[in-house]
């Protein structure tokens, strides 16, 4: 298979970038997305050109580095499915290809494709936790849990934070990551205790990153890699009701 | 130098209660005034940078990626052990340590061993009071399943990403610390050099990835937590950045390197499609509950899978091992599907792979019962695929995925350098030669959680080292070698590329010193890798500068410790001879082809010296003393 790619080249985080045309050739078509440009990389590297800087580790679809805009889409627009699980099989022969990195106030572009996203990662250190220390701890069975709320509380724990709710939101907003988590702990007995506080400081810290505003178009769980359900954002806004009606904060 | 394991005297059930009673603690007042550098943030890197600043300790914590949350840890699936014995199925401590010292082919130490199978029930408490979700029964209990033919139901599990679940519990308690600004955390930055100064470890050097920027770190201890070296091999379940870089360049520095020679090979990970392959994806063992492993018996078979009859299949692990069948342990059925590919019976493309067949499993069960057991990895295989593995069988072929090897660590999880610790899959210590299933997640936060913290104060309050800062001459010596080192990678202006080095390392690798390994083999792999090595000095192409985010650097650096690696891996598996869980030398066998140990020559570990680029590695040996257990002989059929 031969493509043409449209990739955004950005020498580093203050220059202006630009897309730039390159032809992917013998392509096969069980290469996944990433190895496509893997061997695109080779074949620049070879001709002493700078490879296309992209983000990538686990390639398997759990750890969230791969960030990548694909025609228009975070991810590719394949349902449930990450860039580096993408297979080129999905593609037609010939096609013109548009790669471009995450785009969001909050998550600055530092190299081609590669984006900042420590944001989440402030989020999570405002209060994505529950506050215990090591040790001291009761029995695990000490605290029955219903089957039924520790599901759904995997349902919301098996964000990736990825950022392509972010990239996919007309608004860039990080609802859909930040209701996750909330939900993640606020489902749990144990994560009860502290659930005001929590859900106050990380909106309040999401909203000082620069994200921007919830306007329920859906557009994050659609591109979502683990299809977090929108209903958490419901579960996020009444949680966060709540606090201010205490007046946490 | 002799190799001194530091394993508390007296019963082995009461070692680590004594040594921990043993053991001189620090002033609560005075733990602020220690700086600790963890290098690494996965299960074991996270647990004990935010255990380590809970208590007081002032962390600095290093990760490549560009989030703590991504560190390997989180691909692990299947689950984490504990002996909880919640099922009243007879589980207990002994049984565990029992269980994981067997497994691992009597290679590992008794004394590590036990401690991990006492603390591993304060694991599944401490995760659950920080939210994991484990799965649960009905009464709200947790839920446990046997895993990997244990014959106890001990596994905690999350569905399919329990690993995932159990770093971002890691990483959450991390996160705390970082916002409390107890930890100061430096993603995008990796590790270039461990500094040394009066026999102590002081501090790191690093690279930030983002600028390039080289700079020094200090502190009073450093703890290494930067996984496994299963990328020696190119292709690997690894992600792509996992390297050995770390606990490289810390062995260069005189941290002896353990048995290098124990790597674990996956039976059942989707097969190459071609060259341009950049990892192997694991698919869970539990496929071979129902599967059927076959290859045809004609070489050269082109008829589709569906269309060759019974009488033409080989089911070999049901031939060889009909007791144990398909679900025969991780190294024979690895072997037994590539002596099957090395005769021409291989499958799919290049003729690696063979057949994981499933129509018995749908004809006896139903096409429901199988999708609702294994519908999320037969998706998984069609989306690698492109295959659907409920009309032709699947194609599976082994892969390697973890390795037991790593920095030696006395009991205290402290190198033969003083001041630096190792944890997780980075040292050698608890899996021995071969780790069984769920074992891994349970060490690492292990090792993190309730072991590290306590043993790094009794350093702490017994070394009593003077402060030094980034200002002293080995600090400055160690930043202008990774900075030459650095020049030196862009200077070299080849015409091959870094991908095309390690694509023949791997290659080299694994068929020298992959499943099945002989003098000859490893031989020749001795030879060829200084080879390619003199090759890469001379003929690499690195593109870009030094001052920017340039990836074609970062991975030309991890190569290059990768091909020097290498052949201590190849070297430590010539000198052991004899066959032991994941080391199998096709010299040392049984008639029917089993692995054959010997205990009489070979029951030790082997601490490998870094003893200078021209020099070859001195092998000190830990001789393994059994007090507790009697050494059995493994049998499958």
């Amino acid at each position: 298979m031969n493509f043409t790619l449209k990739v955004w080249r950005q020498k580093n985080a203050k220059d202006a970038g630009g897309m730039v045309d390159y032809a992917a050739t013998g392509i096969i078509p069980d290469m996944s997305f990433l190895e496509m440009l893997d061997v695109v990389n080779e074949g620049l590297i070879a001709k002493g050109e700078e490879p296309i800087a992209f983000d990538s580790d686990c390639r398997e679809g759990i750890c969230g580095t791969c960030s990548l805009v694909i025609n228009g889409v975070a991810h590719g627009g394949q349902r449930g499915t990450t860039a580096c699980q993408l297979h080129m099989r999905h593609f037609t022969d010939g096609q013109t290809i548009t790669i471009e990195p995450w785009r969001a106030r909050a998550f600055p572009v530092l190299r081609d494709l590669v984006t900042d996203r420590s944001a989440f990662d402030r989020i999570i250190e405002a209060g994505g936790f529950i506050s215990v220390n090591t040790g001291g701890t009761p029995d695990a069975n000490a605290l029955p849990i219903s089957k039924v709320d520790s599901d759904r509380s995997m349902d919301a724990a098996a964000c990736i934070g990825c950022g392509a709710c972010v990239a996919a939101c007309k608004n860039a907003s990080a609802m859909l990551f930040v209701s996750a988590k909330v939900s993640h702990l606020g489902l749990l007995p144990q994560g009860q205790v502290e659930k005001d506080r929590r859900v106050a400081k990380m909106v309040a810290q999401m909203d000082a990153e620069g994200f921007g505003n919830c306007t329920v178009t859906g557009s994050c769980e659609a591109v979502c890699p683990k299809e977090i359900s929108l209903s958490f954002i419901a579960r996020l806004n009444r949680d966060y009701g709540v606090s201010l009606l205490k007046g946490v904060k | 130098m002799s190799l001194d394991a530091k394993i508390p005297s007296g019963p082995l059930a009461q070692k680590w209660d004594k040594h921990k009673f043993d053991m001189k603690l620090v002033n609560p007042a005075n733990k602020r005034k220690f700086d600790v550098i963890v290098v690494g943030s996965g299960l074991a890197g996270a647990s004990a940078a935010a255990s380590l600043a809970e208590l007081g300790y002032k962390v600095s914590c290093f990760c490549f990626q560009d989030s703590p949350r991504r560190a390997h840890s989180i691909a692990a699936q299947g689950g984490i052990n504990a002996a909880k014995n919640y099922p009243n199925d007879g589980d207990s401590v002994y049984r565990l340590f029992y269980d994981t010292i067997k497994g691992g082919d009597f290679r590992a130490r008794e004394a590590n061993v036990y401690r991990l199978a006492q603390v591993s029930a304060n694991i599944i408490d401490q995760c659950v009071a920080q939210g994991v979700p484990f799965a649960r029964e009905y009464g709200g209990l947790l839920a446990n399943r046997s895993f990997g033919g244990a014959q106890v139901s001990r596994t905690f599990y999350a569905r399919g990403q329990t690993g995932q679940q159990l770093l971002l519990g890691a990483y959450q308690a991390l996160c705390r610390q970082i916002g409390l600004g107890a930890v100061k955390m430096h993603p995008r930055t990796e590790m270039l050099d461990i500094v040394v100064v009066d026999g102590h470890a002081r501090g790191i050097v690093v690279r930030d990835l983002v600028t390039g920027e080289v700079s020094a770190h200090a502190a009073d201890a450093v703890v290494l937590a930067t996984g496994g070296y299963g990328n020696v091999f190119f292709l690997s379940t690894n992600a792509r950045g996992c390297n050995v870089t770390a606990t490289w360049r810390a062995c260069k520095k005189g941290a002896f390197f353990a048995n290098p020679c124990y790597t674990q090979i996956h039976p059942t990970c989707i097969p190459v499609s071609g060259d341009h392959q950049s990892k192997l994806t694991l698919m869970s063992e539990s496929l071979r509950n129902d599967g059927r492993v076959w290859v045809p018996k004609k070489k050269g078979e082109s008829r589709r899978p569906d269309q060759i009859p019974e009488d033409e299949r080989d089911y070999f692990l049901e031939r060889k091992y009909p007791s144990f069948g398909n679900l025969a342990p991780r190294d024979i059925s690895s072997r037994a599907a590539k002596e099957a590919c090395d005769n021409g019976l291989g499958v799919g493309p290049g003729g690696l792979g063979v057949y994981l067949d499933f129509a018995d499993a749908i004809k006896r069960l139903g096409e429901a019962t199988v999708r609702e057991r294994y519908g999320n990895l037969f998706d998984m295989y069609e989306k690698i695929t492109g295959e659907n593995a409920y009309r032709a069988p699947m194609r599976i072929y082994p892969a390697v995925h973890y390795t037991m090897g790593g920095t030696w660590v006395d009991y205290n999880l402290m190198s033969t350098v003083p001041g630096l610790f190792v944890l997780g899959e980075a040292n050698f210590s608890d899996h021995g030669a071969n780790r069984l299933g769920a074992s891994a997640l349970m060490q690492g936060l292990a090792d993190g959680y309730f072991v590290l913290p306590y043993t790094i104060g009794n350093y702490f309050a017994t070394a009593k080292q003077p402060k030094v800062n980034t200002g002293h001459a080995e600090f400055k010596k160690a930043v202008d070698g990774a900075q030459a080192l650095t020049k030196k990678l862009l200077g070299i202006n080849g015409k091959r590329t870094v991908t095309s080095f390690h694509r023949e390392l791997g290659k080299l690798m694994w068929e020298k010193c992959g499943m099945a390994r002989s003098e000859a083999s490893l031989k020749e792999a001795l030879k060829r890798i200084p080879e390619l090595r003199a090759e890469f000095w001379k003929n690499l192409k690195v593109t870009g500068e030094n001052n920017s985010l340039n990836q074609d650097l970062e991975a030309a650096g991890r190569v290059a410790d990768f091909l020097e690696f290498a052949e201590l891996l190849c070297l430590d598996a010539l000198t052991r001879k004899e066959s032991c869980g994941g080391h199998f030398r096709v010299e040392y066998q049984t008639p029917d082809g089993e692995a054959l140990r010997d205990d009489e020559h070979y029951s030790y570990v082997s601490a490998w010296e870094y003893r200078g680029p021209d020099q070859p590695p001195v092998l000190h040996k830990e001789p393994l003393v059994y007090e507790e257990v009697h050494m059995s002989t493994r049998s499958y059929k």
